[in-house]
């Protein structure tokens, strides 16, 4: 079977179920008991072993099999998941990781075979399994791996589902006397699939559809419903009354692709034993379906416990997780629909500009235009909405990032985030998972004083990283900090000085701030040994230049000693935005909404200088004023006795007033790139095409400030 | 940007649209030339270089115009009802808007007339940095605007220093 067109979708599948498996298993570290985790984990592993099998990616389904025993086991409550064992399975998650990887560049999942942690696997289930009755299960494992072709019998007997042990119900009993009255045959068929089916549910449904053609179904186990549901493991069983011969209810089973076998025999009504024939399916085939699943192991060894065995094993429902039901999108086709969506909105601004001006004021027409207008608005949120996730995707690997580095660093370390669900922009989120995770290593690796450090300091000796995510106006902030040694800003000069960023001379004018800022200059490290943590080359000017490409801004609060916060600030990248349109000198500017706070009316005589600068006292507040047409070169059309328009906003937290001429109203506007030769000009943050075709440059009023 | 420069090797035809600056004939190859449009009102951006006259739009995209006239060091443009705005496709495929004092003729030249101007001889001229040959034709020479200089973001005076 050709998959490589399955091949984004495995991949995306798996990155996801990595993903869980990280978060449950640092979840199961606090608390072994969880059982919620352990399903979380056992489904996800079973999962993945199914995808790497259909795939055809042999060394990761035995990885991933090995796992899911082990939980299969941790469910059961044959063992417990130990701390030890903690490390064992995120070993095993990294080398999973491995191939995901592997298989993301060259389609092929590599050579590894991971045999170390396929024993350590299998030590997590000898080592508890050896006081308990599970013994022989243990035993088993080892064996079903060497195995592949995992005898046939195994299989048969697997005590999950078989039509000899359907109960019939007397109605049921009743319908199957009448067949056999009138000479029909009843044959009990139990149908395996093979573990990589994704389809089993497709599958099953084929089967019935294939012996209802010849026959009458009277009963199945599990119900047919439970059946479609996908609510079983890999085999299931049904009595069929048919006048066919057997070898032809075989072979109608045998059809249905990704059927590994099926067994098949007369049923006998009065329960007698019918050990006559228990055809076993030619197991031949892909060797990726034979690894047996994990409750036959303990019942091929022990015949005896096999109903019981099984049935613990097998016919507890997998219970399904709630899953949201979602579409994967490329994100390129989202573009070219924000595009549209863009153009929609420039059309219908045109559109209303276009009756205002030709004078067609029918309220009709009003009417109409007043719902286009209120429709594209909601499709251009939608859109946008489409277009955010919640940054939560990037910061999940972080914690155990940080357990990681514990060990490694030998430093004890906390980390807590907050706002994981701040929506950003897709993009946006893609590109600042890796600056992020420089900090936090920076953090990790600098900030976080040794033990012995924290103890003379009278620090509490876990050293605390947080990570808080929130959204303020139209951006997101996002601070990464610690409570460690903050930032030297005198070894950072001196650094700066060795390293010629700086000559002794400059260095001496420069300020603590500065002197701190010099930290992002390219290739500046002041990690006195290179450690594997920092030191990779990527320095904090990597940081610096990533975010900026995504137009942000990073800055640093640190205090020596006390420790240091990075805070990185990124535009919502919204590309439609709600704007006032002001008019100054005689020239139209948008100022996004989200930073006004109010317009105030301010009469000349109310404007008093304080060190040489306008200000106004705005309600109690003393609000510096910056007159717009001076900055922006042009001419004011008011002359200096006339009441000023004054539009409130703010940078941090203060209040700054910018003076306008004339108001023109609110617009929904479209952010257009004014590219690269305007990018002198720090004031304009983009520009918008107003209904009439012209231009509005949008004032970004943090850099006017 | 390379791709902006005239191979002039081979002997094939090339056009070229003449425009006038100045009393000065300038040729430009067609396949660079996105758009010709009348001026039209410019929307200025504050503190960019002089020679940014400011944006326009071109179906609904933003493109910046620039004057070439300012950036060979010659004076301001007057706007006449012949000037026009050659839009170029720069090589990252963004538009840029030339504003030029005339528009006159397509003229297909031979390569094989197009002779190249080598950097040495560039020196002698004042804003011969900004032509990267000359073509001969039956009414006389023209000069090839050399497209990378005419759109970097460098104004004349940097030029200079940088030919220097």
């Amino acid at each position: 079977m050709d998959v490589s067109q399955y091949l984004s979708v495995f991949l995306d599948e798996a990155k996801e179920h990595l993903q869980s498996l990280n978060d449950n298993i640092m979840v199961l570290e606090q608390d072994p008991e969880n059982e919620d985790c352990i399903n979380e984990i056992f489904r996800s592993a079973h999962s993945m072993k199914g995808m790497a099998g259909t795939m055809g990616y042999t060394r990761m389904q035995n990885l991933t099999h090995d796992m899911e025993d082990v939980f299969s086991d941790v469910r059961g409550g044959k063992i417990k998941i130990k701390s030890a064992d903690i490390d064992v399975l995120l070993q095993c998650l990294d080398a999973i990781q491995g191939y995901v990887d592997n298989i993301t560049e060259n389609q092929d999942e590599g050579t590894e075979e991971h045999q170390n942690i396929i024993k350590a696997l299998a030590d997590i289930r000898n080592g508890t399994s050896g006081g308990g009755d599970a013994a022989p299960a243990a035993e088993a494992a080892p064996a079903a791996e060497a195995s592949a072709g995992g005898d046939a019998p195994a299989a048969g007997a697997d005590g999950s589902s078989d039509y000899r042990a359907i109960k019939l119900d007397p109605s049921v009993k009743s319908t199957l006397e009448e067949a056999v009255a009138q000479g029909k045959k009843i044959y009990g068929v139990t149908v395996h699939i093979q573990e990589s089916c994704i389809l089993k549910a497709a599958r099953g449904f084929l089967v019935f559809k294939g012996l209802e053609e010849i026959g009458e179904i009277a009963v199945s186990d599990p119900t047919t419903q439970d059946i479609e549901d996908e609510k079983f493991d890999f085999t299931f069983s049904l009595i069929v009354i048919t006048d066919e011969s057997k070898e032809k209810v075989e072979e109608i089973v045998k059809a249905v692709s990704e059927v590994e076998g099926c067994e098949c025999g007369e049923f006998d009504l009065n329960g007698a034993k019918n050990a006559e024939e228990k055809e076993e399916a030619p197991v031949a085939a892909a060797p990726a379906a034979e690894a047996p699943k994990p409750a036959a192991a303990p019942a091929a060894q022990t015949p005896a416990a096999a109903p019981a065995a099984g049935g613990a094993g097998g016919k507890k429902p997998v219970g399904k997780p709630v899953v949201n039901r979602t579409v994967r999108v490329d994100i390129e086709k989202l573009d070219v629909l924000m595009n549209l969506v863009s153009e929609l909105i420039i059309a219908k601004n045109s559109l209303i500009s276009a009756a205002n001006t030709s004078g067609v004021s029918n309220g009709n027409v009003n009417e109409q235009i007043e719902y286009l207008e209120s429709v594209t608005t909601n499709l251009h949120e939608s859109v946008m909405k489409v277009r955010m996730v919640p940054i939560e995707s990037v910061l999940q690997k972080f914690p155990r990032m940080i357990r990681d580095l514990n060990k490694t660093l030998n430093k004890k370390m906390e980390l807590t985030m907050t706002g994981e669900d701040t929506e950003m922009d897709r993009t946006v989120v893609d590109e600042i998972g890796d600056p992020l995770m420089h900090l936090i290593r920076n953090s990790a690796d600098h900030g976080i004083e040794s033990a012995e450090l924290r103890a003379q300091r009278g620090k509490p000796e876990v050293g605390q990283i947080f990570l808080h995510a929130f959204q303020d106006g139209n951006s997101v902030v996002i601070e990464v900090g610690d409570d460690g040694n903050g930032i030297d800003a005198e070894a950072v000069k001196n650094k700066a000085i060795e390293k010629g960023v700086v000559t002794p001379e400059q260095a001496a004018l420069l300020t603590e701030k500065q002197c701190v800022e010099l930290l992002f200059h390219p290739g500046f490290s002041t990690a006195k040994q290179v450690s594997e943590i920092s030191g990779r080359g990527v320095g904090l000017d990597v940081v610096k230049s990533k975010v900026e490409s995504l137009s942000g801004e990073v800055t640093v609060r640190t205090k020596l000693g006390e420790g240091s916060t990075w805070v990185i600030r990124l535009p919502l990248t919204l590309a439609i935005i709600q704007a006032l349109m002001v008019i100054i000198g005689e020239e139209k500017y948008a100022i996004p909404l989200d930073s006004i706070q109010s317009i105030e009316d301010v009469t000349p005589s109310d404007i008093k200088l304080v060190e040489n600068k306008e200000v106004i006292n705005l309600r109690g507040s003393v609000t510096p004023i910056i007159r717009l047409n001076e900055v922006l070169d042009t001419e004011s059309t008011k002359s200096t006795d006339e009441d000023m328009v004054v539009v409130i906003t703010r940078k941090g937290d203060q209040s700054y007033g910018l003076v306008i001429d004339e108001l023109m109203g609110q617009q929904e506007i479209v952010i257009k790139p004014l590219g690269k030769y305007t990018a002198k000009c720090k004031l304009i943050s983009g520009a918008t095409i107003l209904g009439d075709g012209e231009i509005a440059l949008i004032l970004d009023t943090n850099s006017v400030i | 940007m390379n791709e902006l420069r005239d191979n002039s090797e081979t002997g094939e035809l090339i056009q070229y649209i003449i425009i006038k600056i100045d009393d000065e004939q300038y040729g430009i190859n067609i396949k660079y030339i996105d758009n010709i449009v009348r001026m039209q009102q410019i929307t200025r951006v504050p503190k960019v270089d002089d020679y940014l006259k400011g944006v326009i739009n071109i179906r609904g995209e933003i493109v910046p115009v620039m004057s070439v006239r300012m950036k060979m060091g010659l004076s301001e443009d007057e706007i006449t009802g012949k000037t026009r705005i050659i839009i170029l496709k720069s090589g990252e495929g963004d538009l840029v808007g030339i504003i030029v004092d005339q528009v006159n003729q397509v003229l297909t030249l031979d390569s094989k007339n197009v002779e190249k101007v080598r950097y040495d001889d560039k020196k002698d001229k004042t804003n011969g940095s900004f032509v990267n040959g000359v073509g001969h034709y039956d009414g006389g020479l023209v000069s090839i605007l050399d497209l990378d200089a005419v759109i970097s973001e460098k104004d004349s005076k940097e030029k200079a220093s940088n030919a220097g």
